[in-house]
């Protein structure tokens, strides 16, 4: 049957493998709009361009201090969430409790000024990033040659986002953090400081986005038009997985990060697009989501 | 009342015959990615360097009124047509330059030709425009696919490499790359295994280069441009093409390109390209007074070059007609008749089909060690002369050209 459709196995494998590679992007992506949506009802526009500072965190902390790529997995998220909490302070605090559209205008807008301030000192080329040398260099599986550096990224993925999925539904922080979203002044009543937490969740967010950004450095160039590309196929993924739903959207990121891996395959032309073709046929059939919960 | 009436009689004669004369007023706009992934080839720095031509023409010290303004096609046919057409009927504009995206320019030039203005792409690699697509007030500029095909692709092919995979951006430009790339390879007793198409602006071509390891093919051939073409190289790095033996073909290579990549990566490379800030005095002098105006003190690309060319020429057009007659075809014809000679692409001429000739060279990008100074990236390999790197007139199908 696969010789029927031109593609060797191996070929298929190395695909798919691609495929669960980038997912792994994706998921960790989504996971941070979804932690922000989920538990605070802020569509995040921002994160694309979020996802591109901390790219650039890791450029600078590099080039104009000479830390290298292990300092920046730790540097650049803690960078970004300082920056995430300001963000949250001095503009979301005064949309809160307003209707989310503000909410998607506001951080839609903040993504354009990001984005723009970025491109005018930096261009739009790019600038280049090495893979860190404990990483460099791949092995040959049979199939297809893996780098290193993938296999690193798929990894570090998976472990971040099931962390992050048991801290949040598992731990009694996790529980604090849902509870103050779903009843905040329940919860204020009882003595925990639910505004400070809001502002640590988007904190949060920003910083799993800061992250992604500095795994993505290495493969791609460091642009300011990196985000753009990422946050559509993102918004798609956390809207297929179910809004509100942490392992929905991790699930749904590698799924759909396989689902466009074999697109390239068969149909390259439409790689773009098949993720937004699955998100419509998704809502039609099942409006919350994958793993939504319907509300 | 007699003398009144011949009197409003004269002067309303005069008044029509002044209207219809040719008036010393011009005005440009530069129509480019000024955002995505084009943006540092074309974008701001076309901009300037029509801001140079303006300067460096001397025509508003002879009291000519020039203006520069620009827009951002956002990579878009209908978004770059309808700028080009509010340009044209609206705003006055006369002729509209750079268009770094073939497929924004084959839309823009058939715009032009209804307005009777006139379009100088010098972003556009698409042979198109001066083969089917062409028409009398387009002028195709700096390069074309046919040229970058004849440069780098015959040299490769010459050079052993005589099994290619194209990753083709697409679009208009990449399928019109692959096709001239494809009669070269084949011309020169190549063989092309196969081809993948990946989408404007991807940011991962991991999928696509694993295909192109598996066609097994000595040249994989990038017929993409910009943002595409790095994120390939570098992609390509990781996943250990080149190491394995197999040789990356950049078609369209730009030196912003290269400079975002960094010489340790790009080194090797071999390029074909009509321009190069380091070759000569004259594109030398041009070069630094540029880059010590750009933001971020880039080199001119061939894009930008091609805009100051073919402005210059087209303001001395403009001069020997004695004004701005408004006319893009009647401009148009001036500017085939004359000869060209500017500092960046040294004597040249235009064709009947509206295609410029001018020499093309083969380069090759420096290794780090051989690099000593910022920016000085590329070695001449070979020189093409005007006449062999651009599509023969006998084999075009321009309907302008007369056989």
């Amino acid at each position: 049957m696969l010789a029927a459709l031109a593609i060797s196995p191996q070929a298929l494998f190395g695909q798919l493998l691609l495929g669960l590679i980038n997912g792994a992007f994706y998921a960790l992506l989504s996971l941070g709009l979804a932690v922000i949506f989920g538990m605070l009802n802020i569509v995040n526009f921002a994160h694309g361009a979020l996802f591109m500072m901390g790219a650039f965190c890791a450029y600078f902390l590099l080039n104009g201090l000479g830390l290298n790529y292990w300092f920046a997995l730790i540097l650049a998220p803690l960078m970004m969430g300082v920056f995430g909490a300001a963000l949250e302070r001095l503009f979301l605090k005064r949309i809160a409790g307003l209707d989310p559209v503000y909410g998607l205008l506001l951080t839609f807008g903040l993504a354009l000024i990001i984005q723009g301030v970025f491109q005018n000192y930096f261009g739009s080329s790019g600038l280049p990033y090495a893979i860190p040398a404990a990483l460099s260099g791949g092995r040959n599986l049979g199939f297809m040659f893996l780098p290193n550096y993938r296999a690193w990224a798929i990894a570090f993925s998976l472990v971040v986002c099931v962390g992050c999925w048991f801290l949040i539904e598992r731990t009694k922080l996790g529980a604090y953090l849902r509870a103050a979203t779903e009843n905040p002044a329940l919860v204020r009543a009882f003595g925990i400081n639910v505004p400070r937490m809001i502002t640590l969740t988007y904190a949060a967010g920003v910083a799993l986005a800061g992250l992604a950004g500095v795994l993505a450095a290495p493969i791609n160039q460091v642009r300011p038009q990196m985000g753009e590309n990422f946050i559509i196929v993102v918004f798609a993924v956390v809207v297929i997985g179910g809004m509100g739903s942490i392992m929905g959207s991790i699930v749904t990121g590698f799924l759909l990060g396989v689902v466009e891996g074999l697109t390239k395959v068969f149909y390259p032309e439409a790689s773009n697009t098949v993720v937004f073709v699955i998100m419509a046929i998704v809502l039609l059939i099942k409006p919350a989501g994958l793993f939504g919960r319907a509300s | 009342m007699k003398s009144r009436l011949a009197f409003a009689l004269t002067a309303s004669l005069m008044l029509t015959s002044a209207a219809l004369a040719d008036d010393k007023v011009v005005k440009i706009g530069s129509l480019d990615d000024q955002s995505s992934l084009y943006a540092d080839i074309g974008g701001p720095g076309s901009t300037l360097a029509a801001q140079m031509a303006v300067e460096d023409s001397g025509l508003t010290k002879k009291g000519w009124t020039i203006s520069v303004i620009d827009a951002d096609h956002q990579n878009k046919p209908d978004v770059g047509a309808g700028v080009a057409r509010k340009w044209l009927d609206e705003d006055k504009v006369d002729v509209i330059v750079s268009l770094d995206n073939s497929a924004v320019a084959l839309a823009v030039s058939q715009v032009g030709k209804e307005k009777n203005g006139v379009v100088l792409p010098s972003g556009a690699a698409s042979s198109a425009l001066t083969n089917k697509a062409c028409n009398a007030n387009t002028i195709h500029w700096a390069y074309d696919t046919y040229a970058l095909a004849n440069g780098t692709g015959k040299s490769m092919v010459k050079a052993g490499g005589d099994t290619w995979f194209f990753i083709t951006a697409d679009y208009a430009f990449g399928h019109q790359l692959q096709h001239d790339t494809t009669a070269v390879v084949e011309a020169s007793g190549g063989k092309v295994l196969g081809s993948v198409n990946a989408p404007l602006n991807t940011p991962d071509f991991s999928s696509f280069l694993l295909q192109a390891q598996s066609s097994k093919a000595k040249i994989v051939a990038l017929a993409n441009a910009g943002g595409d073409t790095t994120n390939s190289i570098k992609q390509a790095h990781e996943f250990g093409l080149t190491a394995s033996g197999q040789k990356l073909a950049g078609l369209l290579l730009f030196i912003t390109d290269v400079h975002a990549l960094g010489l340790d990566v790009a080194q090797g490379l071999s390029l074909t390209s009509t321009f190069y800030w380091d070759l000569n005095d004259g594109t030398r002098e041009f070069s630094k007074r540029f880059a010590a105006r750009m933001k971020n003190h880039a080199m001119p690309t061939m894009t930008q070059a091609g805009v100051y060319s073919s402005l210059i020429h087209y303001f001395k057009a403009l001069e020997a007609l004695g004004g701005n007659p408004h006319d893009g075809a009647k401009v148009v014809a001036k500017m085939k008749e004359m000869p060209t000679d500017d500092p960046l692409f040294g004597k040249g001429a235009i064709r009947a089909d509206g295609r410029k000739i001018h020499p093309a060279y083969l380069f090759e990008v420096k290794t780090p060690a051989d690099s000593k100074y910022p920016w000085d990236y590329y070695k001449l390999v070979a020189t093409i002369p005007g006449d062999e790197a651009f599509r023969p007139l006998s084999e075009s199908e321009c309907p302008l050209v007369k056989k």
